[in-house]
């Protein structure tokens, strides 16, 4: 168990949720296990698996600029928070807000909820299979947080009501945000590529590239090559910066049902290939693409509430097409409308989730781009946030 | 009440009278319904024998069944096994449990015996027993072509009524509760067929609150890749799995001595899909339809009957796997165990599907000719009579699924706990060892899985007894579903309350597993999983089970359970759970 720990707890790290061991983590089997089993909070905690059906916990306060964020968002919110972002719609449903570490404010929270953010304190997430499931809730719940705070100051600024409060808040947590991205990461191998074992390098290769730049958290996104007529593509739950392993080969002629367990962008990134002949797809959720794609200046559309599913609109920004589309097959899967936008554009932003790039060769011209509209986003944030 | 009727239909077969229970409100709270209430009213017949007249054979709804909650078209149907002599169940879909829901019950207990065999007909709060002497032998469609008009059909073939131990009741012509041999249940009280045609309404609380829970939920379907993915069990059904259980070396092949069986890539879901052009249906209200059926009428199989009618037996004929699996439901056997006990007849015999016709073996079993006689005990009884126990592939003398236990372990701790034998359903860890649903778990380690297992038991407990359906499971969880629950039913219930409910459920079946002398022994693999292989030629093959692991993990699962090192229920956590005797 002290491994599985160790492992949860670097995963953690270096997806920069939190700061090098400032994080309690909680796995039970027939006993109970903590990471610092000398920590005072166990005894807190201990309880919660005695009251709720669970076998992980964990409990942290996120690293910045999360912390701050969050930490705001939960003073100021009346009841619980309430994203916008696809992975909050699809998984979270809303995140709850407790006024302290007790397990009286913790249980009847958790008896709902995948997590609770605890004002001053931090998040507590918990998981009924594995830590898998409190790490990739604590993921969400920071990413969704990350979206909503800027975006809701976006919308404060333009609708005149930023004041000296939110003012102040968004520039401490501004300088907080890691530099930008660096416009030439080292190259990736070059394609196209014939060979499976190619193949599958390639996209762990640039997996990990994705995360080590900080540019989307691991497990937010997906990746795939075609070659000789298969899809290989990462596995649903898989890890960008941890592929090995978790790529299934996906055959065109539907000769084979081993892409069951591929991503659920599966049919979208099936639709792409087919559609506009590309070779290689990256996926991420980069976050200010994603909260800019969530800024509509369509004013008293009556569409609003259903923007994710079916805007009628054509959007974009800096050039950068925004569709809609929810995460896999459904009436309205993105699968319907992200092939479409990149007939003749190596880049598209699904709205409130995140961005495909497609290259007919390898992954550096994708991710080139995924750096690129990313930047873009961010610039475009800024001055829309000045001008207000 | 909402979601509930509060009534329970019960039957007397011996002095052929009727009476409607209205327990208190408390009691379905208690248990919710499906397989919980059942077992609530099985648990003091328990250690009769199966086919004591006094034994019920109940029939249970649950609360969602009836109203536009996903996946609610289903049932438990209970009573003893006549296989394993533990507690029997099966969830089963088609539309009996809407029916019976639309006639105002939430659920029926059939005891006594009928004097001649008889057919149950349930119109509204119109209720028949009839004769049925002259359909004695009939097939299960033959049966539902003559019973077509009167609504949602029970029915068994002719191998129930010739003592197969392994038969089945089949729903609506086409959806089995096929194991634990609750098909002679039914015939050890003279019953052939029930139908059951309603015309009311399930009454829901907050119908606006169960558009907005439900459609969480259709939402997380949606981007669930194994339920409406390209390759998943919406498209191709259940048989989806094939492909991935031979890509992991974890196909049973020739009674589980090998892990890989060459002609899996010939005879995966898109081969009988091309071969067949199957059309989709599905249970009453589902809209993921699992259910394939081909152009010339027979269903497609699932998974399990599709891997060990061509694997498991050794058949590589795609038509053959059809024709048994078709046969088998026509007639009324368990696929799984009708497989598995062929195979283990070859294994004994050195016979094998080139020298030996599989479907005259099916019928040899339905009509008690020959060998089928000793093979319509199950393979635990043939295997035993043959001098070698350990060649009947089961738990609990309940014969194992399609999944190689060497290659899960999660699936190894849920085949030998569960509460009614070799089953993968009770825990169904092929959901995060396999699927990586809620999310993935290292298929080849026993850390952490004795509690996974548990709880995972006690989710399905839950979905059992609401009823749903597990696979939806893959992508929702009981957080999603205590929304519909407490839209449907007005008590403001959370997901983790919902779990203790299900803890209540299975510890129930343990406590009645234990009083017909059920330990910690019977809680066991066959030996082969433990032991090293010498037939197997492919070097991915998994390794043996490490024996002492699995018994620690085994402890350690009786710890969380709160079973005594034995495997035996105690009183504290009887009393806990509100189980001890009221
Ligand atoms: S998924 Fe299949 S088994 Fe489940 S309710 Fe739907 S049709 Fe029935
Ligand atoms: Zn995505």
């Amino acid at each position: 168990m002290e491994d599985i720990l160790k492992t949860y707890l670097n995963k953690m790290a270096r997806n920069g949720l939190i700061n090098d061991g400032s994080a309690l983590l909680g796995l039970a089997d027939a006993t109970l296990d903590w990471s610092r089993p000398d920590d005072p909070a166990c005894k807190k905690f201990a309880p919660l698996f005695d009251h709720l059906n669970i076998n992980a916990l964990i409990f942290a306060k996120p690293a910045e600029p999360y912390w701050t964020i969050i930490n705001y968002l939960a003073r100021t919110s009346v009841g619980p928070i309430t994203p916008n972002d696809c992975e909050t719609r699809t998984f979270l449903h809303d995140l709850p807000v407790a006024g302290n570490l007790s397990t009286e404010a913790l249980i009847p929270i958790l008896q709902h909820r995948k997590s609770a953010i605890v004002k001053n304190h931090g998040i507590v997430t918990y998981g009924t299979v594995s830590l898998e499931q409190p790490f990739v809730t604590f993921s969400s719940v920071c990413f969704a947080c990350f979206v909503k705070f800027f975006s809701d100051l976006l919308h404060d600024a333009k609708s005149g009501h930023l004041d000296a409060d939110k003012q102040n808040i968004f520039e401490s947590v501004t300088a907080m945000l890691p530099s930008p991205i660096k416009k030439n990461p080292p190259a990736l191998s070059n394609g196209p590529f014939t060979r499976e074992s190619n193949v599958l390098n390639a996209i762990c290769q640039t997996g990990k590239q994705v995360v080590d730049l900080e540019l989307v958290d691991s497990s937010f996104g997906n990746i795939s090559y075609c070659a000789n007529d298969i899809l290989y593509i990462s596995q649903t739950g898989s890890f960008l910066d941890d592929l090995k392993g978790y790529i299934d080969p996906v055959p065109l002629d539907g000769s084979s049902c081993a892409g069951m367990t591929a991503s659920s962008e599966l049919s979208a990134h099936m639709a792409i290939i087919e559609q506009t002949g590309c070779r290689a797809i990256l996926h991420g959720h980069p976050k200010f693409s994603v909260i800019l794609s969530m800024d509509c200046d369509v004013e008293c559309c009556e569409h609003r509430g259903n923007c994710h599913k079916n805007c009628p609109y054509d959007r974009d920004v800096c050039a950068i097409p925004i569709v809609s589309g929810e995460v896999g097959t459904g009436p309205y899967g993105l699968c319907r409308t992200v092939p479409k936008a990149l007939h003749d554009r190596p880049g598209v932003i699904v709205y409130g989730h995140g961005v495909f790039t497609v290259d007919d060769t390898d992954f550096n011209r994708a991710l080139h781009k995924l750096i690129d509209i990313e930047q873009q986003c961010r610039i475009e944030y800024f001055k829309k946030f000045l001008k207000g | 009440m909402f979601g509930w009727h509060g009534k329970i239909l019960r039957i007397d077969l011996n002095r052929k009278s009727f009476q409607i229970d209205t327990p208190a409100p408390e009691l379905f709270h208690k248990f919710i319904g499906g397989r919980g209430l059942a077992g609530h009213f099985l648990k003091d017949c328990i250690t009769l024998s199966y086919d004591d007249p006094k034994m019920p054979v109940l029939f249970f709804t649950g609360p969602l069944v009836n109203t536009p909650s996903p996946t609610s078209g289903r049932m438990t149907i209970m009573s003893k096994s006549p296989l394993t002599g533990t507690i029997g169940d099966s969830s089963v879909g088609g539309s009996f449990g809407t029916m019976l829901k639309k006639a105002g019950l939430d659920g029926i207990i059939i005891t006594g015996c009928s004097d001649h065999l008889c057919g149950i007909e349930i119109f509204d709060d119109k209720i028949n027993i009839v004769s049925a002497r002259e359909l004695a032998g009939q097939t299960v469609s033959g049966l539902n072509r003559i019973l077509k008009d009167k609504g949602a059909t029970a029915v068994i073939g002719p191998a129930a009524e010739n003592n197969v131990r392994f038969s089945s009741i089949v729903i609506d012509d086409h959806y089995a509760a096929g194991r634990m041999g609750l098909g002679l249940n039914l015939a050890s009280k003279n019953i052939k067929y029930i139908t059951v045609k309603g015309s009311g309404k399930t009454l829901v609380a907050d119908p606006a609150g169960l558009k907005t829970a439900g459609e969480d939920i259709f939402r997380l379907v949606s981007a669930s890749p194994a339920l409406m993915g390209d390759y998943g069990i919406s498209k191709f059904g259940t048989g989806a799995l094939y492909d991935l259980m031979d890509a992991r070396h974890m196909m049973p092949t020739h009674n589980f001595r090998k892990t890989r069986f060459d002609h899996a890539s010939l005879m995966n879901a898109p081969a009988f899909h091309q071969r067949y052009a199957p059309t989709n249906t599905g249970c009453r209200g589902c809209h993921i339809r699992c259910k394939k059926i081909a152009e010339d009428g027979r269903p497609l199989p699932e998974f399990e009957s599709m891997s060990h009618f061509s694997a498991l037996i050794g058949n590589q004929d795609m038509d053959t796997v059809m024709t048994a699996n078709h046969f088998c439901n026509d007639y009324g056997v368990d696929t799984i165990t009708a497989a598995a006990t062929i195979a283990c007849y070859f294994e004994l015999t050195g016979k094998h599907p080139a020298t030996e016709n599989v479907i005259a073996l099916l019928s040899d079993i339905v009509f008690q000719r020959g060998i089928g006689e000793q093979l319509g005990k199950g393979s635990a009884q043939f295997a035993e009579n043959f001098g070698f126990p350990q060649s009947s592939m089961s738990v609990k003398r309940l014969e194992l699924p399609a999944y190689d236990p060497r290659g899960a372990y999660g699936m190894a701790m849920a085949y030998s706990v569960s509460s009614r034998g070799g089953c993968h359903l009770r825990a169904y860890p092929v959901s995060h060892e396999i699927l990586r649903k809620p999310v993935p778990t290292d298929r080849f380690t026993f850390a952490g899985k004795a509690r996974i297992i548990k709880l995972q038991e006690d989710v399905n407990a839950v979905a059992d007894s609401l009823t749903a359906c597990k696979f939806i499971f893959f992508a929702a969880t009981l957080e999603e579903y205590a929304k519909v629950y407490s839209a449907v039913t007005s008590l403001n219930i959370s997901g983790q309350e919902l779990m203790k409910i299900g803890e209540r459920i299975c510890y129930q079946e343990r406590i009645m597993n234990a009083q017909n002398g059920f330990t910690a022994k019977d809680d066991d693999l066959p030996p082969r999983f433990f032991k090293e292989s010498k037939n197997s030629d492919d070097e991915k093959a998994p390794k043996p089970i490490n024996r002492k692991d699995f018994l620690k993990a085994r402890d350690a699962y009786y710890v969380v359970r709160g079973l005594n090192e034995n495997g035996m229920p105690t009183r504290e956590k009887a009393e806990e759970l509100g189980l001890l005797a009221s």
